[in-house]
């Protein structure tokens, strides 16, 4: 089971798996505006969600939009 | 009779091309939920409000999200960098921004200090600088200072976004003659951001003749939010209108408004 580090925390998945699965994986409801997900520090585009695969020690990012000044 | 939607029919808030009617911009933290969120924009008037870009939480992803309730095609949500110090972070944070908003604004904060939230202005420009070339509209955050917002236009920031007062502070307009200096020294809009502390607070900066207001926890903060917002939406309305309409002179003695002949029974 590969381990990454999701939002600076570290977690272990089933297997490898693109984006798209990972957000399945962890519950967080894919939109095309309020979410964006960076792996080792470099933003993916959502246009590769279903074909960038996270891997064994990525350090991966899921942020959203929220109330702010 | 004129209201002032006649009177203010041409007059836009205009950044990077694009033209706005109301003057106001609204932060969206710290509302009670995403539903006061929504009815204090309407309520303003505004056309902006700024979002922040934060973790998902992961052992309780939210079901309910901003964006439900505030419509991209109708506002400009414009993400901020808040909670960054240096130039590294407050670019990785816009660059999330930009994927997760899909447009290329950003507000940029690069704070300095943890107790005054003031901004690292040296930080604060190498990021701008950054992000304008990576084809960013950058509005800074940035301190009441005419050098410094020169510079930032110098390199191609759509807007500057002095301080009137530290963030939360709610203390209002303290130094007039630097954001009439910032005003002089650029072309580029000058939206007054962080300090205002109720609607009252609002006129008196408008009047100075800066381009618009961005306030936040003043309309959270508000015993009746719904109500601040409808209060800010005209004082934003009146400062505008008194700048153009232009003061009198200030005088240090009174003149009398009443004619001073033909004052009954003076001899």
């Amino acid at each position: 089971m590969p381990k990454i580090i999701l939002n600076g925390e570290e977690r272990k998945i089933p297997r490898e798996m693109t984006v798209m699965e990972l957000l399945e994986e962890i519950g967080v409801k894919f939109r095309e505006i309020g979410l964006a997900v960076a792996i080792n520090e470099e933003v993916v585009p959502k246009s590769e969600y279903t074909t960038r695969k996270v891997k064994e020690g990525d350090k991966v990012e899921v942020v959203q939009l929220v109330g702010g000044g | 009779m004129q209201d002032w939607e006649m009177l203010l029919q041409d007059d836009y808030l205009e950044i990077a091309g694009r033209k706005f009617k109301s003057r106001l911009i609204i932060g969206s933290g710290k509302f009670k939920d995403f539903q006061q969120t929504k009815e204090v924009l309407e309520a303003s008037g505004a056309e902006i409000i700024t979002v922040a870009v934060r973790r998902v939480n992961i052992t309780d992803p939210t079901k309910e999200n901003l964006l439900d309730y505030i419509d991209p095609n109708k506002y400009l949500i414009l993400p901020n960098t808040a909670g960054c110090y240096t130039a590294e972070e407050a670019i990785k944070t816009a660059m999330m921004a930009r994927e997760a908003t899909g447009i290329n604004w950003v507000k940029l904060e690069v704070i300095g200090d943890k107790k005054t939230l003031l901004p690292d202005m040296e930080e604060t420009y190498k990021a701008a600088k950054f992000l304008v070339k990576e084809g960013f509209v950058v509005l800074p955050y940035i301190f009441d200072d005419p050098v410094y917002a020169k510079k930032f236009e110098d390199i191609g920031c759509a807007a500057v976004m002095p301080l009137a007062a530290p963030i939360g502070s709610g203390l209002g307009l303290q130094n007039p003659y630097n954001l009439i200096f910032i005003k002089e020294a650029v072309s580029v809009p000058v939206i007054v951001d962080a300090g205002i502390g109720s609607a009252t607070d609002i006129p008196p900066v408008m009047e100075l003749g800066v381009d618009g207001i961005l306030t936040n926890t003043a309309l959270a903060e508000a015993k009746d939010p719904i109500k601040m917002a409808v209060a800010m939406k005209y004082a934003t309305i009146a400062g505008r209108l008194a700048y153009l309409a232009g003061r009198m002179p200030k005088r240090t003695y009174a003149v009398p408004s009443s004619p001073t002949k033909g004052i009954p029974f003076k001899n």
